[in-house]
């Protein structure tokens, strides 16, 4: 199973619309970094709506892929998270730090857009 | 009585088997969004314990009631090498799998009873509760 990577304009978009179990996420982080490589998007949103579980080791697959897309020059916003698995995640102990988050899509966008200064 | 359904930890898909019919149950009996998601990843976590230390075992879902209160008894079991420390085990940040899993206590938080037995060379076994509110 591979998670769809949309281009649009200099940006790529991600909806994970399905369970995802592992390999899935190891494999999204590899695909997601290759078509940063290979598009130059400067901007990802990855849109998190329809996940109703997000586990440590999918919060860390997250957290990863922020970190290791920001080390190459892209800037990743983690959008819609469920108030359920906000609440989950924190008590579980998982905090997410500077990990850039918006409400959804559209906010996710419009925080790109300023943060690379268009 | 109660039926009892498991699911057999083998390989990564048993993670997500586990939690879709952990959730699947509670969402059965009642039980609200947030505290499914609760028992989903509760599950999530110690089925991967048992698949990252044991290699396999299985998790089981029973529907329990008592005279004033309705749940959902998780069962997860393994005849891997055992906790040496349980009450290190038991501490906030201590992990032995260089960070992954956010390890027993965050398991312990999201549900209402928790309760581990370990036997070094033996396996663990991990029952916790969440009842419906």
């Amino acid at each position: 199973m591979r998670i769809p990577i949309l281009k649009l304009y200099n940006y790529l978009l991600i909806s994970i619309q399905t369970e995802i179990d592992d390999q899935t996420a190891i494999q999204f982080q590899e695909d997601l970094l290759n078509e940063i490589h290979k598009t130059g998007s400067q901007g990802v949103v990855i849109d998190l709506t329809s996940v109703e579980v997000i586990d440590s080791f999918i919060a860390k697959v997250l957290g990863d892929v922020v970190t290791m897309s920001d080390l190459m020059g892209a800037k990743v916003v983690l959008t819609g998270i469920q108030p359920a698995v906000a609440m989950t995640l924190i008590e579980l102990g998982i905090h997410m730090r500077n990990v850039p988050t918006a409400l959804d899509l559209e906010q996710g966008l419009l925080k790109l857009h300023q943060e690379l200064g268009e | 009585m109660t039926t009892q359904s498991c699911v057999m930890i083998q390989k990564e898909w048993d993670i997500v088997a586990a939690r879709q019919l952990g959730r699947e149950i509670a969402k059965k009996i009642g039980v609200g969004t947030v505290d499914q998601a609760r028992i989903a990843t509760a599950v999530s976590e110690i089925a991967r314990n048992i698949y990252l230390y044991a290699g396999k075992g299985k998790v089981c879902f029973d529907v329990i009631e008592t005279i004033d209160q309705k749940g959902i008894l998780i069962t997860a079991e393994d005849s891997g090498p055992g906790i040496d420390d349980l009450s290190m085990a038991m501490e906030d940040g201590f992990s032995t799998s260089g960070g992954l899993g956010a390890g027993l206590p965050g398991v312990k938080r999201l549900m209402d009873e928790f309760d581990i037995k370990s036997e070094v060379g033996q396996g663990t076994q991990i029952k916790v509760i969440k009842w419906v509110r």
